[in-house]
């Protein structure tokens, strides 16, 4: 049995729309994106132009630092577009699909006959090495370190976030294959980790090489940075891996049937999504071929790749993100709210704080959250409400003041090799301030990654 | 409603930039807050934001101090009806109470609030809130005879020295509102202690052989010397500061800030064992013979306990420190009572002396951590 660790700070986001568990369309690719914005400390090179003809598995661009990490089209067809913003930055590849499905073909050797240096390579070669993220930092992994181990969460405790096991349903030999292939990158192992309420339930406490941790309690337990911390904390000068489950399945697909599918089954949910389900859709979908689940009758709506905790604003024509599998819509909160803040009762929001009785009033009642900040952005004030949605042992308040001043020794003796954005989110929510929390992180990370490099 | 919110926002361009009136656009800005919860929507980071607020926690913890207004307004009638020997019924009491408070809540709000829009002004930051809940607080901590004047100055001086020059809302080092009291305290000590002060005669004369002294100042004789019964203590008909009598509100006032998880129950917890720890350990040792609970009974012990150690920006921040943090005030509030005769009362210097440590308190827990850490990457 695998050893287990219960936490207790944290929120489970009461949000209506989660997605029943069906499948209510298989999106055909028509127009996807690779985006170069998702992966982290990436500076991309081009290796297309527009009108090329490309097959699903041909590289788009390449990292510049490390030219052997390469980022692949998902699906056949030319290349579209390359779309540039502010100082000819280069923000995403748009592939038009010809409908032929035609992929590289790929000549690896068998399962059993890798070692680590011919894993690396076929991971590399195939476009798949991105699926693997580093900690520190979350960014793409650097092939040429050896990891003190790596980790993949198999919960998800966001708030609407796709149900592992029916997205997964019929994937558990690619997800075999896949951890067995991450195996030979460390030897330090590969940790699962379950949420104990559904480890019986859950298919992948039968995979084998691999070493389970099961935890239990709310969001962000299924985190996997909040998981690294209570399994084996990040120490200065170490590297883990982390990577999503549904990418160790695209990457035992490579395996198991020598193609780079990136395809995957995604949540469409929200309150302002209409019939939230499931979808079958290529990687970097358009956002357009789902605009059926947009509600748009009552207002504007948002839509995220992600979750609402810390996802990203693609609107209606933007593209789903690399590490995604959720799509989030709720609605726009651009009105105005007289004397909202004194109400007694405010039915129809939600506090994480009992100052407003709706949380005694509704119990477990779900909430059409939308945009709206609910108030205005002041100094820290209630510096205590951040640790009750904090489960890692580090001080959050006190690593946001180190960021805010700069100081390189102090973050780092806070603890800002262990955290991303992610691990923010729910500060970011309750906080009463309204201070914009996930932004410092990354301003704390960009400025150890510049210092450090 | 949509009526005032096209008004709202008609005058709007007018405050804002380039506008006639552009230099008020904080004080507009403060008002139009105050009345619409505004449309503005999250731009990076999270998506959907909790519906809570500063604004609705100050709302919470002036919503807790309301029993203690009341009462001290009630209280402040009551005494004077008793010094003079009145036979004023419910009615005339309440009123006298309430034009004797009326003048000392103007006068700390226009002063107040007039020195914070200005600054938010000069700034061009918007107004904090959290002057709302200081003001409230610090007609309750004077005694109800003090000069309007004198309490202007102190007013103007703990916003100006106690808050501003930090930087505001939520940089300060010390409780804004003990500020205040403090340099009425040590300013003017004539005015501010004495058995004389407590009670508003107004234009009465006292009855013979009418005192108006607190319990804390006749417990410095001892236990035999204090006139007042236990339960009179407890619900709050006695001389003092207008807010801290009521003992009995100050708890419906704990229980608020406690449900809304507005005020730290570890500090006041902390503070209540320091408190009757100290005062058993006097009592044991025969350094007095008042019993420990007598303390909670008396002064402003609980009151500061309650709604002045467990402001947030000023006490410690870390779970662990608060606990070290709450305790020293209780201890060091009693050590102060007991063994300093020249001044009876010891909860605001402990506070503002913890408020001084606070930040320490916290380096020592974070150290903690920080040394866990570096051991961490050791052992490996």
């Amino acid at each position: 049995m695998s050893d287990h660790i219960r936490l207790k700070k944290g929120l489970d986001l009461p949000i209506a729309g989660a997605a029943l568990c069906k499948v209510t369309k298989t999106v055909t690719p028509d127009v996807v994106a690779v985006k170069p914005t998702d992966f982290r400390g990436v500076v991309p090179r081009l290796l297309v132009h527009e009108g090329d003809p490309v097959k699903a598995g041909s590289p788009l661009f390449a990292d510049k630092t490390n030219t052997d990490i390469v980022f692949v089209s998902p699906v056949s067809g030319t290349v579209e577009a390359v779309v540039r913003g502010d100082k000819r930055k280069l923000l995403a590849v748009t592939v038009k699909a010809d409908g032929k499905n035609e992929s590289v073909n790929y000549d690896f050797p068998k399962l059993s006959q890798l070692n680590r240096e011919s894993a690396v390579r076929v991971l590399l070669s195939s476009g798949l090495w991105p699926c693997i993220k580093q900690r520190p930092y979350g960014v793409v992994a650097n092939p040429n370190v050896k990891p003190k181990a790596i980790f993949i969460s198999a919960m998800n405790t966001a708030p609407l976030a796709a149900d592992i096991d029916f997205t997964l349903v019929n994937e558990f030999d690619a997800v075999q294959a896949g951890v067995e292939l991450l195996g030979m990158l460390t030897d330090g192992g590969v940790h699962v980790s379950l949420a104990a309420g559904s480890y019986a339930g859950s298919e992948f406490h039968k995979l084998k090489k691999v070493v389970f941790h099961t935890f239990d309690g709310p969001h962000p337990a299924g985190n996997v940075g909040v998981q690294i911390n209570h399994i084996s904390p990040i120490n200065k000068g170490e590297t883990v891996w982390t990577v999503d489950l549904f990418l160790v399945a695209a990457i035992g697909r490579l395996l198991t049937k020598g193609v780079c599918d990136l395809s995957r089954t995604i949540a469409v949910a929200g309150p302002a999504a209409n019939n939230p389900s499931y979808v079958k859709v290529p990687c970097g979908v358009s956002m357009q071929a789902l605009s059926e689940y947009f509600n748009t009758e009552k207002g504007e709506v948002r839509v995220i790749s992600g979750d609402v905790l810390s996802g990203e604003n693609v609107g209606r024509d933007g593209f789903l993100g690399f590490y995604s599998n959720l799509v989030s819509v709720i609605p726009e909160g651009n009105y105005f709210e007289m004397f909202g803040w004194c109400k007694p009762f405010r039915l129809k929001k939600f506090s994480f704080s009992r100052s407003y009785w709706s949380r005694f009033a509704c119990g477990k009642k779900k909430y059409a959250m939308d945009t709206n900040t609910n108030g205005e952005e002041r100094a820290f004030v209630v510096s205590d409400v951040y640790g009750k949605v904090f489960p890692m042992d580090i001080y959050p308040v006190y690593l946001l003041k180190a960021i805010l001043a700069g100081n390189i020794e102090k973050m780092e003796e806070l603890g800002i090799y262990e955290v991303i954005e992610e691990d923010f989110a729910l500060c970011e929510y309750v906080d009463p301030s309204k201070i914009e929390i996930q932004e410092i992180v990354r301003k704390g990370i960009e400025l150890m990654m510049k210092e450090m490099a | 409603m949509n009526a005032l919110r096209n008004y709202v926002s008609k005058i709007k361009p007018t405050f804002s930039k380039g506008g006639r009136f552009a230099w008020l656009h904080s004080t507009f800005e403060a008002f139009e807050s105050f009345l619409f919860v505004p449309d503005t929507v999250t731009v990076r980071g999270v998506h959907v934001r909790d519906s809570v607020d500063l604004k609705r926690t100050i709302t919470v913890a002036m919503i807790a101090l309301l029993p203690s207004v009341l009462f001290g307004m009630y209280n402040i009638g009551y005494q004077h009806n008793l010094a003079i020997g009145g036979d004023m019924g419910f009615w005339p009491i309440v009123w006298y109470g309430f034009l004797k408070i009326l003048p000392l809540y103007l006068v700390t709000y226009i002063v107040g609030l007039g020195i914070e829009f200005a600054s938010a002004q000069i700034k061009g930051h918007q107004v904090n809130e959290g002057f709302l809940f200081t003001g409230l607080i610090i007609p309750l901590i004077v005694p109800v005879t003090v000069p309007l004047w004198m309490l202007g100055l102190a007013v103007a001086f703990a916003v100006i020295f106690g808050k501003e020059v930090f930087g505001g809302t939520g940089m300060n080092i010390w409780n804004p509102a003990l500020i205040a009291r403090a340099f009425l305290f040590f300013s003017y000590p004539n005015q501010m202690s004495g058995d004389s002060i407590w009670v508003s005669l107004g234009k009465g004369t006292a009855l013979d052989g009418f005192s108006g002294a607190t319990p804390l100042s006749q417990a410095g004789g001892g236990l035999a010397n204090i006139q007042y019964s236990i339960s009179d203590m407890f619900f709050g008909f006695i001389p003092g500061s207008v807010g801290e009598t009521s003992k009995l509100c100050i708890l419906i006032g704990a229980f608020i800030l406690i449900y809304c998880g507005v005020g730290s129950w570890k500090i006041m917890l902390s503070s209540v064992a320091g408190g009757l720890l100290v005062g058993w350990l006097a009592n044991v040792a025969g350094a007095t013979d008042i019993p420990a609970y007598y303390h909670l009974m008396m002064g402003g012990f609980l009151f500061g306990t309650v709604f002045m150690a467990t402001d947030p920006v000023t006490a410690a921040q870390t779970e662990c420190g608060k606990w070290v943090y709450g305790f020293l005030i209780g201890a060091i509030a009693v050590v102060i009572r007991l063994f300093n005769p020249g001044y009876p009362e010891g909860m605001m210097l402990a506070i503002l002396l913890l408020n001084t440590f606070a930040p320490l308190i916290d380096h020592c827990v974070v150290s903690r951590n920080v040394k866990r850490r570096l051991n961490r990457a050791k052992t490996v």
